[in-house]
């Protein structure tokens, strides 16, 4: 999908993609550590895949903020099952940032 | 198959080591001269087994892989993981191509599995040396108790402390069934091979390795190592599954170390009579 947007100042219509980052932290904390991290480029200038660095982006989610991302969705904290409350799944604390590019 | 001799069992602090982390690694283990011949043997292929022959039949046709499997150190953690006999559920030659532009999805293989007293494992041998470049097989050390099915962990493309395996020729790691894997991008000129065999035990998970050493105090810190992508709580749980796999492992629900079993099984029974209602009690107060 294409989404257009115009630019104040600007006669015509630029262009926008989105940037997806997706970080995992220690707690549901915004400013806990980073313990996995993933990105999407819709600008298609850059290929992230899975297992291609050992280094996180940022060292919390607050950085990540401060770096300009915007938070547009964080996990819910819900109860375990009962009967399951010792099992271990999927990363709880899950936060999705975006950034808007104009390509 | 026989026998291995106990010198080459794995050590109980091996095995919790493997409890822990979902992994065994083996360095060099095998010797050159079967990895020159390997990359031809894997590129030949290998004839497919049924699901279920037991290991001793499964490969009579194949020399080359039957003298992997009895390579003293590899059949020795064989037993020691699956025990005597096991079956082969299914092999599989991986090829990462050079310059390949796809990496795996993160998963676990075959389907969800929640079995809580016995467990596959995955023999992978990589007959080459493995640079970073080459896309040696990601693996989350710690993931193997996680209940989640395949490839619904797609969307985790690295975790912190991950494992990006680099490797000298000849190494051969074994895998729990359930950790979370994934062949990397390779970025290199080389094709890199892997072979694979997932086994399957036959009997129970019990003691099957040498445990002279089971009360080796670095088997409780085995046990209770953390990895740095485990959220602060969540983390705590996995030690609490660990601990339940391990007091199955050796028949002793006893061993609990840092407690974390024990304290949220404690629930008494004995009841304490209200001193006022106790006919036996002293009138006097206590001082």
């Amino acid at each position: 999908m294409t989404a257009t947007s115009a630019v104040p100042g600007e006669t015509g219509q630029q262009t926008v993609r989105q940037q997806v980052l997706v970080l995992y932290l220690a707690s549901s904390a915004l400013d806990a550590r980073v313990v996995g991290w993933s990105t999407y480029d819709g600008t298609g200038a850059t290929h992230p895949t899975t297992g291609d660095s050992d280094v996180p982006p940022y060292a919390s989610g607050l950085d990540a903020l401060k770096d300009g991302w915007r938070l547009f969705q964080a996990a819910q904290l819900l109860p375990p099952f009962p009967g399951h409350e010792y099992d271990v799944s999927f990363l709880k604390h899950e936060f999705f940032f975006e950034k808007l590019v104009t390509v | 198959m026989p026998h291995p001799h106990q010198k080459n069992l794995l050590t109980s602090v091996q095995m919790a080591h493997f409890v822990a982390t979902g992994s065994l690694r083996m360095d060099a283990v095998v010797p050159d001269e079967m990895n020159q011949q390997a990359i031809e043997v894997l590129k030949a292929g290998i004839p497919g087994v049924p699901y279920g022959t037991p290991l001793s039949e499964a490969f009579v046709d194949t020399e080359f892989v039957q003298r992997l499997v009895q390579l003293p150190e590899v059949a020795g953690a064989i037993h020691s993981l699956v025990g005597p006999e096991p079956t082969v559920d299914h092999h599989a030659v991986h090829i990462r191509k050079a310059n390949e532009g796809e990496a795996q999805n993160l998963h676990g293989d075959a389907i969800i599995d929640v079995r809580p007293d016995a467990f596959d494992v995955q023999l992978m041998y990589y007959p080459q040396d493995v640079t970073l470049e080459m896309g040696g097989t990601l693996s989350v050390p710690g993931s193997h108790l996680r209940r989640t099915n395949e490839s619904d962990t797609g969307r985790y493309q690295n975790l912190l402390g991950q494992t990006r395996l680099v490797c000298p020729a000849g190494t051969v790691q074994f895998l729990h069934h359930g950790i979370w894997h994934g062949g990397r991008k390779n970025d290199s000129s080389i094709d890199r091979y892997m072979f694979k065999i997932r086994f399957n035990p036959t009997v129970r998970q019990v003691r099957l390795w040498n445990v002279e050493d089971l009360y080796d105090p670095e088997v409780a810190r085995e046990l209770d190592q953390s990895f740095p992508w485990y959220e602060n709580a969540t983390g705590r749980l996995e030690k609490y599954n660990r601990i339940k796999l391990w007091q199955a492992l050796t028949g002793d629900d006893t061993f609990d170390p840092e407690f974390w079993v024990t304290r949220v099984s404690n629930r008494p029974q004995r009841v304490v009579a209200q001193r006022s209602l106790n006919p036996h009690a002293s009138k006097k107060e206590m001082a």
